[in-house]
């Protein structure tokens, strides 16, 4: 359904700008709080102008092991995601490339169960095995919603790749392997930068999985908030400092892949 | 020409496969399974292991912290369910509450969004990165930021209905407001998605449609529900599947806020799940709930699958 140009009056922008409030609001309200002291933060009704401090942050530093979680978030993430890349790109190429959909549909009805699941039956295993609160526990469970992610997302991807590039590479005398590492892998690079910045964020994300594998050693960023939400319910100053600190990276990442994401919030199966 | 053109793009330096070696040999007659199988292999041990294994301690009784093993009592963890357990009753009825209401929220919020925005304007790429921002925001800090929102003196919620004389409520501490202001808060995290998916759906609409419906005197109105509409179910049932299964199994936001309180007025069969299972370690009966749970999301998705296919 096309409009005609004239659609873009400063009627659009107003409109824009009453969409868009409603949504920016609580994370604009999470930055305001974070600069705020405790005094201004419990004043009702709130206050809208007031002279900015970073203390919240330096609090959240100083209180708290706040580099090592972030550290501990980090190593969780970009583990799943590496290992999901390396497992899911061969099999998300030979499932395009070969039609295996079959293989495909049933790795997406793990999409479906729900996450618990997965988890007691891992935590149970992981618990014999004296293996909880360790980084490999945890980057395994987080492999849970990041190998599926990898294969779907990366599927799509594959199945953009000509068919005649591949088969002349073939002719040509390139084995399998390499025409899969050679000719399709260069050309999806940045699908597989986007798939990349989504399982990272996933992972980064995760609370579920954390909350029972991770322990005291490898506390991700999302447990240890949690952590401070049950212990300091009032300061507020600190505990939207701390949901500042968790959420910044997320959102700027995001922006990189803004084009993919709705296609890796479905799995694949809409391109937005 | 055009294979001249797609030929130069193949490097140079691919070798031909070396035919000795049997390794190699075997990945060319078995591509699929050379490729395939370490993802499946991995797929197969962190998920199919655990659902065999939920299935089975699903007919047991056995409590994590106990010494003794696993007691076989067949249905039994189903009966106790369906016949004996007023908190599970009352889970499935949250459960289906808030799926329908958060699902129904954003569809007719994102959808109109949708319609309302599909225009040409500049600086579209720069709304679509901020009107992704919800979605993306980890899940904790959301639930953070609307538990404060929600603060029954403090919050800037209670502010900012007061400001149109409505209010003061306590949110998610009231028994009948939990549902709701959880279903608000999944609302503005996914209405985004719902736009999204559904402008995409908007630029892929034929034209002619339109051309020949103007032609024959058709209202706008009349446009939208004989043409728009039925071109957009597709992709709104997508959506709409996609919504409702997430719906089913929502836990961050609500065990972070609630915890499933005040009481047991916000405690999902998700979250049920999970204070059975890892809260009082009760493993059999929390296999069977997620077996439950399993189906429901099953059930639910089969129907929305068969709508789609089938006429409305």
């Amino acid at each position: 359904m096309k409009r005609s140009r004239s659609g873009e009056s400063p009627w659009t922008y107003i409109l824009l700008a009453v969409i868009l409030v409603p949504f920016l609001f609580p994370l604009f309200w999470m930055f305001l709080s974070s600069l705020k002291s405790q005094v201004e933060n419990t004043a009702f009704p709130p206050v809208w102008i007031f002279k900015p401090t970073l203390n919240n942050y330096r609090e959240v530093f100083i209180r708290n092991p706040f580099f090592t979680f972030t550290w501990n978030s980090l190593v969780v993430a970009a583990g799943s995601t590496g290992l999901a890349l390396v497992l899911g790109l061969p099999g998300a190429y030979a499932i395009a490339r070969f039609k295996r959909t079959g293989i495909a549909l049933a790795i997406l009805t793990a999409r479906m169960a729900p996450g618990i699941g997965y988890l007691i039956p891992w935590f149970i295993l992981f618990t014999k095995m004296r293996m909880i609160d360790t980084y490999l526990a945890l980057i395994l469970t987080h492999l849970i919603v990041a190998l599926p992610l990898v294969l779907w997302v990366m599927i799509g991807f594959f199945e953009d790749v000509p068919g005649e590039l591949i088969e002349a590479a073939r002719i040509d005398g390139c084995s399998n392997f390499a025409a899969f590492l050679r000719v399709a892998l260069p050309l999806v690079k940045p699908g597989i930068v986007a798939t990349a910045i989504l399982s990272f964020i996933f992972s980064w994300n995760n609370f579920l999985f954390s909350l029972i594998i991770a322990g005291f050693k490898t506390r991700t960023l999302p447990i240890a908030v949690y952590n401070f939400l049950s212990y300091e319910e009032i300061n507020w100053g600190g505990l939207t400092a701390a949901a500042t600190v968790i959420t910044l990276p997320v959102l700027i990442l995001s922006l990189f892949i803004q084009k993919h994401i709705v296609r890796g919030l479905t799995f694949g199966a809409l391109k937005g | 020409m055009g294979n001249e053109i797609r030929a130069q793009k193949i490097p140079a330096w691919v070798t031909p496969p070396r035919r000795g070696s049997a390794w190699s040999l075997f990945v060319e007659d078995h591509p699929v399974l050379v490729f395939t199988l370490p993802a499946v292999v991995v797929v197969f041990i962190l998920m199919v292991f655990p659902v065999f294994y939920t299935v089975y301690m699903s007919l047991h009784s056995w409590f994590a912290s106990s010494l003794t093993g696993p007691e076989f009592i067949g249905l039994q963890n189903f009966k106790r369910a369906f016949t004996q357990d007023e908190r599970f009753r009352n889970a499935i009825w949250l459960t289906l509450y808030f799926t329908v209401l958060a699902t129904a929220l954003q569809l007719v919020l994102g959808v109109s969004l949708a319609l309302l925005l599909n225009r040409p304007f500049r600086g579209k790429g720069f709304f679509r990165s901020i009107f992704l921002l919800p979605m993306v925001a980890t899940p904790v800090a959301i639930a953070l930021v609307w538990m404060m929102m929600y603060n029954p003196t403090l919050g800037v919620m209670n502010y900012l209905v007061g400001l149109v004389g409505l209010g003061p409520y306590t949110w998610v501490s009231d028994v009948h407001l939990v549902i709701p202001a959880l279903a608000v808060v999944d609302t503005w995290e996914w209405t985004p998605l719902i736009t999204l998916i559904t402008l995409a759906g908007l630029a892929t609409l034929p034209l002619e449609p339109y051309e020949s419906a103007l032609i024959d005197g058709a209202t706008p109105a009349q446009m939208f529900w004989r043409i728009t509409l039925p071109l957009l179910r597709p992709t709104i049932m997508v959506a709409l599947l996609f919504r409702s299964i997430d719906c089913l199994k929502t836990f961050d936001i609500i065990y972070v806020m609630t915890a499933g309180g005040p009481g047991f007025a916000s405690e999902t069969l998700n979250v049920y799940t999970f204070q059975v299972g890892l809260f009082y370690f009760h493993i059999g009966y929390a296999c069977s709930l997620l077996v439950i749970l399993f189906a429901l999301v099953l059930g639910v998705s089969l129907i929305l699958i068969k709508v789609r296919r089938g006429s409305w």
